[in-house]
């Protein structure tokens, strides 16, 4: 596990007023945006908890739609995101649950279009958030690594296969955390590396068989 | 294995065997875990140090009011007393108090301020390191150094709970923000190693039990005032330490007692304004006024 860093104690420079609630949730979106990395036709937020009964008090909403736009935390156009015109040009609708068996300030990013996807996330604290769900698979993105997110057939060899291709490239495995619906089924595999893979090893992961969806999410800046 | 650092007495005998300050064994700690070197560690804490400065630059001169209209002129009012009316405080801890709501009040607004620890506690810190360093000719350097000793005052609490509302109570947020200020305000005072660490604990100590009730659901009330007063919380911590003043409970154990009084605390304290200051009369009426 990754502990804190002093960096994280002492930052994000952001827009107010609440670290969880406005700089997480700006967090939260720019990871599920570079997660689904495709322009959906619609997104359904469903705030939960905390988030739900003091979010638009906090500008959660504003925040985690800022972030679905590629806003960064201390972006100035936050407080007024609803009637920017990147958010004019898109569809959106926000739902408010409570549900105690989810963490106090969790959100599901629910994408409509070519591509379906629900990503479900978290908001820790001091603005560090982590992604917990895609789709129906478990996983840890905190957005602190340059990930590889795989989902795929699961049969025998692709973690070998997709790990030698990583080596071959030079760059160090910091963590590997897999999941799958049942065996023989689909899986999902992230992988944190320490630095940056080529254009070419990323293309060479992606035209592995038995790959449904490959995805190299940036780390978030702040 | 590397040696890992996550208590205070870990922090106390690191800095001891080596005869290094805490921000210095704090920055070495980061550097081994192989993800900063000591150029960028310095370099965020000097990028959040002036965004702190322009911050308080800002909210001094500004009476904007916050998007609920609750607040927004509470820093211009008490600059006007000051410059008025004498104040049993000195220049000093009057700037702290200015500085803290100038910095919160720019939070209300949505306006650019440094989450330290967290946004809602954004004033404290930066109102206690800056107004001293400001009073005392602190080089930019040496604030850096505070910065960073405030920053490992708040690494080490975080590792044991998160610096969250929702899941601590406001003890998690301004009362750690107090602990990191006064740790910092005590480096630069020039106290040693057990001061600095003795200032923390005693801040944290005293406000164990602070509840997350924000009225209407906004870190509006009582979050904007709470940073002066914490932060004149952390001066209090401080002084006592530098009159090596102990606290009896030792730090680690305050915070394994933070840790337990959060999890004991009712989920309706902790920012879901469902009890406490925000289930008043008076907020429920502002509730009906204001989130129409």
């Amino acid at each position: 596990m990754r502990q804190s860093s002093i960096i994280d104690i002492i930052s994000p420079t952001m827009a107010g007023p609440s670290s969880s609630h406005t700089a997480g949730a700006v967090r939260l979106g720019l990871l599920a945006r570079n997660v689904y990395n495709a322009k959906p036709d619609k997104i359904v937020f469903k705030l939960y908890n905390s988030y739900a009964l003091t979010g638009k008090g906090h500008g959660t909403d504003k925040g985690l739609l800022a972030g679905i736009l590629g806003f960064s935390v201390d972006d100035k156009r936050i407080k007024h995101v609803f009637e920017t015109p990147e958010a004019k040009a898109i569809n959106y609708e926000f739902e408010y649950l409570e549900d105690f068996n989810r963490h106090p300030n969790a959100v599901d990013f629910i994408f409509e279009g070519g591509l379906n996807m629900t990503i479900s996330g978290d908001s820790i604290g001091a603005g560090e958030i982590i992604l917990t769900k895609i789709n129906r698979f478990s996983v840890n993105l905190d957005g602190k690594y340059n990930t590889l997110l795989f989902v795929y057939e699961d049969v025998p060899g692709v973690i070998s296969n997709v790990t030698r291709i990583i080596q071959e490239d030079n760059v160090n495995i910091a963590s590997l955390h897999c999941d799958r619906s049942g065996k023989g089924k689909d899986a999902s595999m992230c992988i944190c590396l320490d630095g940056e893979i080529s254009k070419q090893c990323l293309h060479t992961v992606s035209d592995l068989k038995n790959m449904y969806i490959v995805r190299y999410i940036k780390k978030l800046e702040s | 294995m590397e040696n890992i650092i996550s208590t205070f007495r870990q922090l106390y005998y690191t800095c001891k065997e080596q005869n290094k300050p805490i921000y210095e064994t704090a920055i070495d700690y980061e550097v081994s875990r192989g993800e900063y070197t000591e150029y960028n560690l310095r370099l965020q804490a000097k990028k959040s140090l002036d965004a702190m400065k322009e911050a308080i630059k800002i909210g001094l001169t500004s009476t904007e009011p916050s998007p609920s209209g609750m607040s927004g002129n509470d820093c211009d009012k008490l600059q006007k007393s000051f410059k008025k009316s004498v104040s049993i405080l000195g220049s000093t801890a009057r700037k702290i108090m200015t500085y803290a709501l100038a910095t919160s009040e720019q939070n209300l607004r949505m306006g650019t301020i440094v989450a330290c620890p967290t946004a809602g506690s954004c004033g404290i810190v930066p109102a206690v390191l800056i107004a001293f360093a400001e009073d005392n000719n602190i080089a930019e350097g040496e604030q850096i150094n505070a910065l960073i000793t405030a920053g490992e005052v708040g690494r080490i609490v975080s590792n044991k709970m998160a610096l969250a509302g929702a899941v601590g109570g406001c003890q998690a947020e301004c009362g750690v923000a107090s602990a990191m200020a006064s740790a910092a305000l005590t480096q630069m005072r020039g106290g040693n190693i057990k001061q600095i660490i003795n200032s923390a604990a005693l801040a944290l100590k005293n406000v164990l039990g602070l509840t997350c009730d924000p009225v209407c659901g906004l870190v509006e009330i009582p979050c904007v005032k709470r940073n002066p007063f914490l932060a004149i919380h952390a001066v209090t911590a401080s002084e006592l330490a530098m009159a090596d003043i102990i606290s009896k409970i030792p730090v680690d154990e305050v915070v394994d007692a933070m840790e337990q009084t959060g999890k004991l605390m009712s989920p309706l304290l902790k920012e879901s304004s469902q009890g406490g200051l925000a289930k008043t009369k008076t907020a429920i009426i502002l509730e009906k006024n204001i989130l129409k």
